[in-house]
């Protein structure tokens, strides 16, 4: 790994960033590149996902935003979002928050997602709509 | 192992629109579940889930465990074991032979849950065992800090284990296990990709034993 690289795991995917910069616990960020992996875009009026904004606290904005960088481990710790990190490595683990997970659990809507079969064909659960499914998990250990 | 029971299945309701999807917790990959795989032959979606994704979007914490979704995409049974009892602790641990009276109440959990999945096939919604809304939510596990905490750590562990770095992994794995150690997902799994035999090894029975009177499978209350 380049020693400027950076590695940020958040929801499904890993990535590699180029822009990121850490200051002691947090972690910068430029905007673009925060959209990219976490769906939160900078606006006006704070970080927007789909149809949800969450402001900016007020008072806090230099801790958030700085010029076109942002700062993903304040936005992380405002969602409620756990943060867990390997210096050695370089590597940043960005969880969803429990509240996020609990109003998805209790919606009852069978959460999509996209795996591949053993032959890498990828089958995403909602191509299924319409079946009585059991969801079935197992393992070889 | 359950393919061939959720294949056997899927042939006898297809026609009913009955659809298994077998997801398959392996942070080893395709390498890992293939022969399972092959040797079921299955004609259902069996699908290599390398980061227990499901796992954390269904809040899975064994296996087997099956969540049963309608045609609208709704839970109507939210992540419970599939079909199977404690019954595997009382094994011979030298032959792996079990008494007969604990292997007749396996085989009659793994019948009762496939007549149950039979019933839902059938009878939909009108089903007794298609759950309410309100049932469905009140047999989940609210997902805590310490939940997400852990789904965190295990990610990190994943991610580090799959770029040769084990023992850095090892760490978080073991932190993962701390924030929730009633997964026996992670447990076995981090066994797992230290030793392929550890994840049925003296480890693992020595958790299982500090269960003492506590269930490994909890046991369904009407299924």
């Amino acid at each position: 790994m380049a020693s400027n690289q950076l590695t940020v795991i958040y929801g499904e995917r890993a990535s590699a960033l180029k822009s990121a910069e850490i200051r002691g616990e947090q972690l910068w960020i430029d905007t673009d590149e925060i959209s990219a992996i976490s769906g939160w875009v900078k606006k006006p009026e704070g970080f927007c996902k789909g149809n949800i904004c969450v402001p900016v606290p007020t008072g806090r904005e230099t801790q958030f935003v700085a010029g076109r960088r942002a700062n993903l481990a304040a936005l992380a710790q405002l969602l409620g979002q756990p943060i867990v990190k390997d210096d050695e490595h370089r590597v940043w683990s960005i969880g969803e928050s429990a509240t996020e997970r609990k109003r998805a659990l209790t919606s009852l809507e069978a959460p999509d997602f996209e795996l591949p079969d053993v032959n890498g064909r990828m089958h995403r659960r909602s191509e299924y709509r319409g079946k009585k499914v059991l969801l079935a998990s197992w393992a070889s250990w | 192992m359950d393919l061939p029971v959720w294949q056997a299945l899927f042939q006898e309701m297809k026609e009913q629109g009955f659809l298994p999807i077998a997801v398959a917790f392996d942070s080893a990959g395709v390498s890992a579940a293939k022969p399972w795989i092959d040797a079921a032959n299955p004609t259902y979606p069996c699908l290599i889930d390398q980061k227990h994704l499901v796992a954390e979007l269904y809040d899975m914490v064994n296996v087997p465990t099956a969540v049963w979704i309608d045609e609208q995409e709704r839970i109507v049974r939210p992540s419970e074991p599939a079909g199977v009892t404690d019954a595997f602790r009382t094994m011979d641990r030298t032959n792996f032979s079990m008494p007969p009276d604990a292997l007749g109440e396996l085989m009659a959990k793994r019948q009762s849950y496939q007549d149950g999945l039979r019933d839902w096939v059938t009878n939909g919604a009108k089903s007794k065992f298609a759950l309410s809304p309100a049932e469905v939510i009140r047999r989940m596990h609210t997902p805590s800090d310490d939940h997400v905490r852990a789904a965190a750590n295990f990610r990190l562990g994943e991610y580090l284990a799959e770029r040769g770095e084990a023992k850095s992994a090892q760490q978080y794995f073991a932190e993962a296990k701390r924030l929730r150690p009633e997964s026996w997902n992670y447990k076995r799994q981090a066994w797992a990709l230290e030793d392929p035999l550890k994840a049925g090894g003296p480890e693992f029975w020595a958790s299982v034993d500090a269960l003492g009177a506590g269930k490994y499978y909890p046991p369904i209350e009407d299924l």
